[in-house]
């Protein structure tokens, strides 16, 4: 399905899609959203390119492949566990800066967290995505 | 006590899981990387448990959350124990499977999801919180299906059908149970729950939750009306697999009942005739099942289920000398089930085929190595000293103690037929002549000597741990006793989860 | 909305186990998420679908009294939903597979005869 006004918008969707879904990732420590949601709409941004211009341009974009993001998603996730049990916390513990920084609010273990969940999120959801419907177009040669 | 660092056997298979996924791809790295993994997975274990020892029940409130409101981590003497068996059981799979496994499912990430799998059972045993216990279940099957349908042939995607059907559906039940439980108490920690359960009114309503619980496990563990999905799956995928499976996931189920029934639901006298009259088709049918199988990985697919029946039936008795056969056969269990499925993957390697009809020959060739194997036999059949011996004796004096006779007939069948169907084995595929018709394409005798030793030495490992249990019962029986009695009582669990009460 | 809840409950347990029953592929993998889904509605069933409830705080402080709700069935169910949802995707992935070598959507396909094992 190749349809020019699809392809045309997601030219402006993908962006702005990315940019919800970090937006939803950061605020996700207070409010609805986090890593998971804020990863479901990353990947669905890519999905909908994919929709448009078929799987080969999406991993043209991605330049590298989705299931690189699982491993470092994985790491800084298993990281901002651990890191409390080396100051004498239980893990999991949220460690916080002081200060909030401007435009982003409170930073704190938790929001690694959350980012490494956001990793693997995409990672995840695009590697079976991509696994059928590259399958799909094998098949169909 | 307080202690952080309980979950460390799950962070060190975490840890390497990641690490292999960073070298995915680089097989050869990723088998030393899971070697190493392993073994220090084994070191923390074994400092958990002396720890356990030396100071009594350890906790770790996840996020420093007090309990009963955070989700609490606890290491008591079984779970520790098990924690330190599985992690065992995961080294000799682990070294087995750098050769055992060949390079095209290694390169689609079998190493790492074999970690997020050891790593699942860890924490399993470890948490002590009712949903977290369903989190780590799930862990354990979403890494189990990658396992067994990796490398995808047709026998091997049929059976992982059949297998992720009967698992989802035991997990719907367990979290029916779960949302049913926190409906009634409000709480899912379970030391808390064993305190706010004996306060509710409707104690028929608990009875029912039991029973979704008893499913969902009971499923798992492969339990009478329950367990047809265990011999249409496991002699599917590669023997380091099915190792880890036969091993350790049924114990899994055996575990979680061994928590629940103790901790939350105590069973009343309809839980107890329940148990022990599944208990006994369990045996009954496992060892029927085992006495018409000729494939080597068959057969011993049965004698799982059949074996699961003696830990059912020592739940059922619930005494302190029955819950000591339970544990004591558990601990046994892992060590020979996953030794009894390495061995058929060598089988596999010498000889290219797991059917008795055409094996044969294997004592003239390999007379050291049968010897070994020999060992592993005896200690499944029960030979004294071996480990096999000793919670029998227990479950049987338990069951002529409370004149459970039909278990002990159960007892005595499950073990003639584990006798009969082992010997059996032994002449058809070590003693008997190679039939003539049968080329055998031996693998194993071209390999280069570090592989052949790769392949042995975790037979070897585990069979040496099967032998140290068997002679040094009496510690073994000391530790199974203490186990024992923190599960008839429960008291010494609750302080150390919830503090003092008054 | 009580018992609407119990009445969607029981449906979908009851489709999901007649799906289940069913021979076809497709058809239970509907079963099993109707029963994942079933189980989630039940869990907020029964966290008590009220308004209010916080936990921890005490309820004579009558604080935040109105604003909080029960976290935790929340939490149970977008955990439980994760859960499902990597279950589900991979349950596709291996039916999709399972019908590419077998040619078949009927379970009772699947049995390959012990002579062909190895």
């Amino acid at each position: 399905m190749k349809s020019p006004i699809l392809q045309s918008a997601t030219k402006y969707l993908l962006p702005i899609l990315l940019l919800f879904s970090f937006f939803l990732l950061l605020r996700g420590h207070y409010y609805p959203g986090g890593g998971f949601v804020g990863g479901l709409v990353a990947s669905i941004a890519f999905v909908l390119h994919s929709f448009a211009n078929g799987p080969e341009e999406t991993m043209k974009i991605l330049k590298r492949k989705p299931l690189s993001l699982i491993p470092t998603g994985l790491a800084i996730s298993a990281l901002s566990v651990t890191l409390p049990l080396l100051l004498g916390y239980p893990p999991m513990t949220g460690l916080w800066f002081e200060e909030p920084i401007p435009f982003i609010g409170m930073i704190g273990s938790s929001l690694f967290f959350d980012l490494g969940v956001y990793l693997v999120v995409i990672g995840v959801v695009l590697t079976i995505l991509f696994t059928i419907s590259l399958n799909n177009l094998e098949e169909k040669r | 006590m307080i202690d952080n660092h309980i979950l460390g056997p799950v962070f060190i298979h975490l840890f390497t899981a990641i690490l292999q996924l960073i070298a995915w791809r680089k097989t050869v790295t990723q088998r030393y990387i899971s070697g190493i993994g392993s073994f220090l997975g084994v070191l923390v274990a074994i400092r958990l448990l002396s720890k356990v020892q030396d100071q009594g029940i350890l906790t770790m409130n996840a996020s420093n959350w007090e309990s009963p409101f955070g989700i609490v981590f606890v290491a008591d003497l079984l779970s520790s124990t098990l924690v330190l068996i599985t992690s065992l059981a995961g080294l000799a799979v682990s070294l087995f499977s750098s050769t055992g496994i060949n390079r095209q499912r290694m390169l689609y990430g079998y190493f790492p999801i074999f970690h997020f799998l050891v790593m699942g059972l860890n924490g399993a045993f470890l948490t002590g919180d009712i949903f977290n216990l369903y989190v780590w279940f799930e862990v354990i099957i979403i890494s189990s299906f990658v396992l067994m349908t990796l490398g995808g042939r047709k026998t091997q995607l049929e059976g992982a059908v059949k297998y992720m059907a009967l698992n989802i559906l035991a997990s719907t039940f367990f979290l029916t149970g779960i949302g049913i439980l926190y409906g009634i108490t409000g709480s899912l920690n379970m030391a808390d729950l064993s305190q706010k359960i004996k306060l509710v009114n409707n104690q028929f309503l608990i009875g029912i939750t039991s029973m979704f619980f008893l499913l969902g496990f009971g499923i798992k563990s492969a339990v009478f009306p329950l367990y047809y999905w265990l011999p249409s799956s496991y002699h599917t995928p590669p023997s380091a697999v099915a190792a880890t499976f036969g091993g350790l996931l049924t114990k899994v189920g055996i575990y979680a009942m061994l928590r629940v029934f103790s901790l939350i639901f105590i069973p009343d006298e309809f839980t107890r005739n329940l148990l022990m009259i599944l208990a006994v088709l369990t045996i009954v049918t496992g060892s029927l099942g085992a006495l018409i199988k000729l494939n080597i990985r068959r057969l011993f697919s049965y004698l799982i289920v059949c074996h699961i029946g003696f830990m059912i039936g020592g739940i059922g008795m619930f005494t302190k000398v029955a819950l000591m056969g339970t544990v004591f056969y558990l601990f046994h269990d892992i060590l020979v089930k996953t030794n009894m499925f390495l061995i058929a993957g060598l089988i596999r390697q010498m000889r290219g085929t797991m059917d008795m009809k055409s094996l044969g020959g294997i004592y003239a060739q390999y007379p050291k190595i049968s010897l070994l194997i020999a060992l592993v036999l005896f200690s499944l059949v029960g030979i004294p000293p071996l480990s096999g011996f000793w919670p029998k004796v227990f479950l049987f004096k338990e069951a002529f103690n409370i004149s459970e006779y039909a278990f002990v007939a159960a007892l005595v069948l499950g073990s003639f037929v584990t006798l009969f169907v082992i010997a059996r084995m032994w002449s058809e595929v070590f003693w008997k002549d190679v039939p003539s018709d049968v080329n055998i394409e031996d693998k194993y005798n071209p390999m280069p000597l570090a592989r052949r030793i790769l392949l042995v030495m975790p037979i070897a490992l585990l069979a040496i741990a099967t032998v140290f249990i068997g002679i040094n019962a009496e510690v073994v029986v000391k530790l199974v006793d203490q186990i024992a009695s923190q599960l008839v009582d429960t008291s010494s669990y609750v302080e150390a989860v919830l503090g003092k009460q008054n | 909305m009580e018992l609407l809840l119990i009445i969607l409950i029981g449906l979908l347990y009851g489709a999901g186990v007649y799906l289940i029953l069913r021979r076809s592929m497709v058809k239970l993998l509907l079963g099993i998420m109707f029963l994942g889904t079933g189980a989630n509605i039940l869990i907020f069933l029964l966290g008590g679908i009220t308004k209010g409830k916080p936990p921890v705080i005490d309820e004579a402080l009558k604080m935040f009294q109105d604003s909080y709700a029960d976290p935790i069935p929340q939490a149970l169910i977008l955990t439980a939903i994760v859960i499902s949802f990597a279950l589900t995707a991979f349950a596709i992935v291996l039916l999709k597979r399972v019908y590419a070598l077998v040619d078949s959507d009927d379970l009772d396909d699947l049995n390959t005869p012990e002579e062909e094992d190895i």
